[in-house]
């Protein structure tokens, strides 16, 4: 009898180990991406959307410190509110009053500054249309295992964007960028986050499979800043990303937090506006989606199990003729500025002009086609 | 008067008539094309038509196969029959617009005498070798040499030998020597090539997983989808680079000869591998490179351990330090060697089952591979530091190949029943292995140069407004082509000019795809068109139209008139 239990208990114990074995080759599987990517875009400039720059570097310093490497973020920020003129604090980018957590850092990369943070760009950057000459930083080099977070914040409208006070992205050109990569399969999942006014409507007209989106607040209703900082003299940050980064700060790259969590962030209470979110087009229940999956980047590992025996030495490298010394390449740089044109003062070839007399010569023909109509005697009206 | 008035009012009225119409007449027939003009956006044309008939992809891919009956396999009646070719098809459709065909023409024939010395041989390896010395067949097809039951050349549970080359030994069974026909000897072998087949050449779960790109498959076996996330994804290049992690200089002066050992161990499988992609390879030594990850003291082994749910979190620490070659954008395999350091030494890998790793490595997916190499063994502890460590390169490129097959999709999967696979030889990759991935490869190219071509023309019927350029034309209509050949030479068989021509297709495809000047920015909603025309062309139009109005009903008047007149 004695036996019996504790035969069964012996196996319940086997069977809920071999389950576990399982459930962690289920997690190997459940998720499907291999890498993960981000793009975090900061689009207002001047220094009183220093919250819109607070607000990306904080996402961006939680990213990074989950595990995205430099290299697989895309940061652009649309304006430099770190050395900036009036900041009182250079070389800083605070975002809790008081200025307790600096997320300017010392490790910051952007990879696209000031007036290169274009709607152009971001659609060059998100479709992969960069000219040959690009370097890998400013590139998505994203495949159909990676992950995708695209992060933007700023100021926006009902359906529309605005880029650097000049320009706007609206929701169709921004869905059909997501088409054009899910056609090249350019992501596995993509996780879509706006902090900006009736951010709700810029995901309305998204239709590619796999996307899920959350925004900081309705169409209608504005989003909030959140806690003005009295030495800085600015707003820090808004509210949906300042839940959001308390929020993450509590993620470690073992959570299991899922994204039913994320939802919850920043309720009515705290936000003033509604967050909303988007997952009719997940194929996957966001109850299964980690925010490791988007947030952070754990590596899926499998042990290596064969290895190949090589049993040939290693052959010295041949040596070269004492007479044949190798030749030196002189490299020399290229002018940086044009000093020569500077100190000449040659004149620079101008725009053709037409020859100053010719406007007198118009005018007069002008005026004596008019006296010759009306007659002369208006002459005295002008002279 | 009242008559000269009255002319003259017609006269003047005949004129004002005139030129509305005239005004009218040279803004329809002048102004609207050259409005039409300035404004179209130049496209190119683009072969539409041919482009729909890709995009239903029906692929034939061919495999020959030769049969060679050695000596005591067929009695002298089946003998005379031998010299035959049979052409076997199986059709698989995938989905609606991809329909898939293999067809395998297997010639029989018997042995030639000097097949016969060849397989006379001891063992199985000499015979291959010296079969190998004999003729030498073409990529993409194989020969299968069946051997009696008597045969010694294979052990006593396993019937086939899957060399190194391009050839395989079959075991024929026992009782079908004596009193059969041809027909049903050729029935008897049928299932045993067809597995030789799908284990060398082709089969179904390689080329539906290759054709992922075009149809999104539901899952199947957790191996198929662990494979199909491991390997990389057809690129014309990768960037190979071999990282030399020393977290302890104080303690080990650390000497890997890498050049030679790239030289020796990894150039041959790359030059091997020439047709399928380009390699580009570097180095680097990284001092004071910690793992990110805590290995824990096991008194039991008194070594120190990284269980595998932490070696997940090694990676990305070290990842931000390696850096990448800044000028392509292809896809990098990184290869780490960490010498961990003096006090936490020896380290060593345990698998989920608490066994340890004989080869200590681990690599992941899509990234690359990192092996822990102990150098603890190579002096005493009372040894001055810093020692001079001599890195055995041999073992560490073993593993590192192993792992770079892997990562390349050169799969190893587990062989069936009653097969003995030769090990790879010294290149590290067998000749049937190499033809695998040119076929997998292949199809992999033409189905995503399809794709791309398809959705590009999709994309550019949709968006009116995308300028297309002479040399996004240029490059379709060679895409186009290349795709055309490449699906010809797959269905003829020859696997090396299909996988060139697939090649050139989808560098031509992505190419134009990913053209910088196909940026739609020119997004404009009708209300803005309305917007921006109305200012400018309806004031000029309104009194032109009114004109007209004007005309229509002063000549509908006069008719009436003249109507009435009449009466």
């Amino acid at each position: 009898m004695k036996i019996l239990t504790f035969f069964s208990l012996f196996s319940t114990f086997l069977s809920a180990n071999s389950i576990n074995v399982e459930e962690n080759a289920g997690q190997f599987f459940s998720s499907g991406h291999t890498n993960n990517w981000a793009v975090l875009v900061c689009t207002s400039r001047f220094w009183f959307n220093y919250r819109h720059v607070a607000n990306t570097l904080s996402v961006y310093r939680s990213v990074k410190r989950l595990g995205i490497p430099d290299s697989h973020i895309v940061l652009m920020l649309a304006d430099d509110m770190a050395c900036n003129h009036r900041n009182p604090k250079p070389a800083t980018v605070f975002s809790h009053k008081n200025m307790e957590l600096n997320v300017y850092g010392d490790d910051v990369e952007v990879d696209y500054r000031g007036y290169e943070v274009t709607v152009e760009n971001f659609l060059r950057v998100l479709t992969g249309r960069l000219p040959p000459s690009t370097p890998r930083s400013k590139r998505l080099l994203s495949d159909d295992r990676s992950n995708i977070l695209i992060y933007l914040t700023g100021h926006g409208g009902n359906g529309f964007l605005k880029f650097q006070d000049s320009e706007e992205i609206s929701n169709v050109e921004l869905a059909d960028a997501f088409e054009q990569m899910w056609q090249k399969r350019r992501y596995n999942e993509l996780l879509f986050i706006i902090d900006t006014c009736q951010g709700a409507s810029m995901y309305e007209r998204f239709y590619s499979p796999n996307l899920m989106a959350l925004a900081s607040s309705q169409v209608g209703e504005d989003s909030l800043s959140h806690q003005p900082d009295l030495a800085i003299g600015v707003h820090l940050m808004d509210r949906y990303t300042f839940y959001l980064l308390e929020f993450l700060e509590d993620i470690h790259p073992a959570s299991k937090a899922n994204m039913k969590d994320l939802f919850k962030v920043c309720p009515k209470s705290q936000c003033v506006s509604t967050p909303g979110h988007r997952t009719d087009l997940f194929l996957r229940d966001p109850g299964s989606a980690l925010i490791t999956d988007f947030f952070g980047s754990v590596r899926k590992v499998e042990i290596t199990m064969e290895t190949i025996n090589l049993t040939d030495l290693i052959k010295e490298a041949e040596q070269n003729p004492m007479n044949e010394k190798p030749q030196k390449v002189t490299y020399s740089y290229v002018d940086q500025l044009p000093v020569s044109e500077i100190i000449h003062q040659k004149p620079k070839q101008k725009d053709w002009h037409p020859p100053d007399g010719f406007i007198l010569g118009l005018w007069t023909l002008i005026l004596l086609v008019f006296f010759k109509t009306y007659g002369i005697k208006h002459l005295k009206h002008i002279f | 008067m009242l008559i000269k008035a009255s002319l003259l009012i017609q006269s003047k009225r005949r004129r004002g008539q005139l030129a509305a119409l005239s005004i009218a007449a040279v803004v329809i027939m002048v102004g609207v094309p050259l409005w039409w003009r300035t404004t179209e956006t130049y496209r190119a044309w683009l072969p539409v038509s041919q482009i729909n008939e890709l995009a239903n992809m029906q692929l034939q891919l061919s495999a020959d196969v030769e049969v060679v009956f050695a000596r005591g396999t067929v009695t002298p009646e089946q003998q005379k029959k031998v010299p035959l070719t049979q052409t076997q098809d199986e059709e698989h459709t995938v989905d609606e617009n991809t329909a898939l065909r293999y067809r395998y023409e297997i010639r029989y024939r018997t042995a030639t005498i000097m097949e016969e010395d060849a397989l006379d041989q001891p063992t199985a390896a000499e015979a291959d070798l010296s079969l190998h010395t004999l003729s030498e067949s073409p990529c993409g097809s194989l020969v299968v040499y069946v051997i009696p039951e008597s045969s010694s050349l294979l052990p006593e549970d396993m019937d086939v030998y899957i060399g190194q080359r391009r050839t395989a030994l079959l075991r024929i069974g026992a009782q079908m020597r004596v009193g059969r026909t041809v027909e049903q000897l050729l029935a008897h072998l049928e299932p045993r090539i067809k597995q030789v087949l799908q284990v060398m050449s082709f089969s179904h779960t390689d080329i539906t997983a290759a054709l992922s790109d075009r149809v999104r498959l539901s899952p199947g076996n957790k191996e198929s989808i662990a494979d199909s996330m491991r390997a990389f994804k057809s690129s014309p290049g990768y960037e190979i680079t071999f990282s030399l992690l020393n977290p302890d200089p104080k303690s080990h002066r650390l000497h890997w000869d890498i050049e030679g050992a790239v030289q020796t161990y990894i150039q041959p499988l790359l030059t091997k591998l020439a047709p399928v992609a380009n390699f580009s390879l570097d180095s680097q030594t990284l001092y004071y490179a910690m793992l990110g990850v805590n290995p824990r003291f096991d008194s039991s082994s008194s070594a120190y351990t990284l269980n595998s749910d932490s070696l997940a979190h090694v990676i990305n620490p070290v990842e931000a330090r390696l850096g990448s070659n800044a000028a392509s954008s292809n896809p990098v395999l990184n290869f780490l060697l960490y010498v961990p350091d003096a006090h936490h030494s020896p380290l060593y890998i345990h698998d989920n089952k608490k066994q340890e790793v004989p080869s200590n490595a681990f690599h992941s997916p899509r990234w690359g591979g990192i092996m822990v190499y102990n150098v603890n063994g190579f002096y005493r502890p009372e040894a001055v530091l810093p020692v001079d460590i001599n890195i055995n390169m041999a073992k560490v490129m073993g593993v590192f190949l192993a792992q770079l097959r892997l990562l390349l999709g050169v799969q190893s999967s587990t062989a069936p029943p009653g097969f003995l696979m030769a090990p790879c030889g010294s290149t590290g990759l067998a000749d049937w292995e190499l033809d695998r991935l040119m076929w997998s490869r292949s199809v992999e190219n033409v189905a995503t140069a399809t794709t791309t071509i398809t959705s590009l023309a999709q994309l550019l019927d949709q968006i009116g407004n995308i300028v297309i350029n002479d040399n996004i034309a240029e490059q379709v209509s060679s895409a186009v082509t290349s795709l055309q050949l490449a699906v010809a030479e797959l269905e003829a068989g020859n696997l090396g000019f299909a996988l060139q021509y697939s090649k050139e297709a989808i560098m031509a495809s992505e190419r134009a795809f990913f053209d910088p000047s196909l940026l739609h920015l020119l997004y404009f909603p009708d209300d803005q068109k309305f917007a921006i025309y109305i200012p400018l062309f309806l004031p000029m139009c309104v009194p032109i139209l009114l004109s007209l109005l004007k005309i229509v009903s002063e000549a509908r008047q006069k008719r009436r008139e003249k109507q009435a007149k009449k009466d």
